[in-house]
């Protein structure tokens, strides 16, 4: 319990003395985490959305393995992704291995499932007949997908939170990928692993409060556009 | 609702600017030096007070990747790290053999302590022979926290129990944890266990610890650093004149000096022994 207080004691000393390095290091997490759930946005609505209104053979064993892809482990992903980036690797001529470029990958590759999964089901929900309304009324089949897409922002909202969240908290994939190195690669999740092994438990809670911290604040944010929006 | 698209005109702005921040991190090749070691070197704070000043020195980035030696010999072998700063000489001497590596230099030595709680159901404290010590935990079936991760201290581990000739693999009252020596210790702590661990490791975090040294000082517990750069012939990727340059820069009499007086404020004794230019068998004498 006395380590829990120190901890807190610690992470309120790091935050008003604004720290240089765990200033950093949350802003590397925020940086990395916001642009991997951005790109998972882009394709996982795209492809949610697509194969929610379309019908195809197979469409069932695609869909089964969107869902199985929201539950892809971050450390399977880091795997992956850490083979096909080494320098003698498939993808090593990119040179990007240990870089925070390489955690915005692997993490997008954990976020792309999550928004997939929850856009999928959430136009999949909108009433069948708002589509031919929507066609009669002369709209473009962009258009029209426009149109969905914001009638189930509400829902869509929850997958920028399920994808951020996912990818904020994960270690697994950005300990391999990123390699913890110092004042480059390190961020919220790998310093509180490492802090943890040097036996430093007060910084190790003071980085996970600040972990906490930061994941609440961007969903309340994120809560407060949704909620305004149901009223209306 | 005009005033709605202007707060989301704004976010993908910001997106974007951080975007184009991202991509302003993406070092140069040959400007970055990859250095695999072990989890003792960067969980003693030892590389946090050495990296810096050669990057300074030299210009070179270095990513540090810390995983058991185990491991870094795997990237070695691989062509995935340039240099390896690690601690398993049986397993680095196969590794120069094997044409891995071209140049392999020792840099410094502690030693390996067995560590347990201090009521010591074994027996076993202040035996002069760890092979000795092993044998009587074996006999006494007291819990045993192994590394269990082919690093330096999981090897060295695996020589003292061959020599002891007990049979521990499988037994029940031994367990392997897979983690780094930090948080084995705090595992064998928990579960009021024995554990071979560096001393370097056990003394930075013996604070937060309920564990004692019960045996230190037998000559097999010697824990020897090398530093070895990974051959260019085999990869060509491999960076060998940063490689070059960070060894040099570990057996330098500035870093020696450095090393020899790591530790002493903060833990009351040096974690390290400087050995730069020793030969390995003069070692503890």
């Amino acid at each position: 319990m006395d380590l829990i207080l120190e901890g807190i004691k610690k992470a309120f000393w790091l935050l008003v003395s604004f720290d240089p390095e765990v200033l950093g290091i949350t802003f590397l997490s925020l940086k990395v985490s916001g642009t991997a759930t951005l790109i998972s946005l882009f394709i996982g609505i795209s492809v949610g959305a697509s194969v929610a209104l379309t019908r195809f053979p197979g469409r069932r064993i695609v869909v089964s393995l969107i869902n199985t892809g929201m539950a892809l482990p971050p450390v399977v992903v880091g795997l992956f992704v850490t083979i096909s980036l080494w320098r003698n690797g498939p993808l090593g001529f990119m040179g990007i291995l240990y870089t925070p470029l390489a955690m915005i990958l692997a993490q997008a590759v954990i976020a792309t499932p999550i928004v997939t999964g929850i856009t999928l089901a959430a136009v999949q929900q909108l009433p069948g007949k708002l589509r031919l309304q929507i066609l009669a009324l002369g709209a473009t089949r962009l258009q029209m997908l426009w149109i969905l897409i914001k009638e189930a922002k509400l829902s869509l909202l929850a997958a920028v939170m399920a994808g951020f969240g996912g990818v904020i908290s994960e270690v697994g994939a950005s300990i391999m990928v990123g390699g913890n190195i110092k004042g480059y690669s390190r961020v919220l999740t790998t310093a509180t692993v490492m802090e943890t092994g040097r036996g430093n438990f007060d910084v190790a809670i003071a980085l996970s409060i600040i972990l906490l911290l930061l994941a609440y604040l961007i969903n309340l944010v994120l809560t407060q556009v949704q909620q305004r929006e149901r009223r209306r | 609702m005009k005033h709605q698209y202007c707060r989301e005109f704004m976010l993908l702005a910001a997106i974007a600017l951080l975007l184009v921040s991202m991509s302003s991190v993406t070092q140069a090749q040959e400007k970055t030096l990859i250095l695999a070691t072990t989890t003792s070197t960067q969980d003693t704070g030892l590389l946090d007070v050495l990296i810096p000043i050669f990057e300074k020195k030299t210009g070179y980035f270095v990513k540090t990747i810390a995983v058991g030696s185990g491991q870094a010999m795997t990237m070695g072998q691989k062509g995935e790290a340039d240099v390896l700063l690690v601690h398993s000489p049986t397993a680095e001497k196969k590794f120069m053999e094997d044409g891995f590596g071209v140049s392999r230099r020792l840099v410094m030595h502690n030693d390996f302590v067995i560590v347990g709680p201090s009521d010591d159901p074994a027996k076993i404290k202040g035996l002069k022979s760890a092979g000795e010590a092993f044998k009587k935990m074996a006999s006494a079936q007291a819990l045993f926290i192994s590394r269990g991760d082919n690093s330096g201290t999981h090897s060295k581990e695996k020589e003292i129990w061959k020599a002891a000739g007990a049979k521990y693999e499988g037994e029940k009252w031994y367990q392997q944890t897979g983690l780094g020596m930090g948080q084995t210790l705090n595992v064998a702590a928990e579960k009021k266990g024995y554990t071979l661990a560096d001393r370097g490791t056990y003394l930075a975090l013996a604070k937060t610890l309920k564990l004692s040294i019960l045996v230190e000082g037998d000559a097999v517990l010697l824990n020897i650093y090398h530093v070895t750069e990974v051959n260019p012939a085999k990869w060509p990727k491999v960076n060998i004149a940063a490689a070059k340059a960070f060894a040099d820069f570990m057996v330098s009499k500035e870093t020696q000096e450095i090393i020899k007086t790591y530790g002493v404020e903060k833990y009351g004794s040096p974690l390290f022994f400087p050995d730069a230019g020793k030969k390995v068998e003069d070692l503890g004498k």
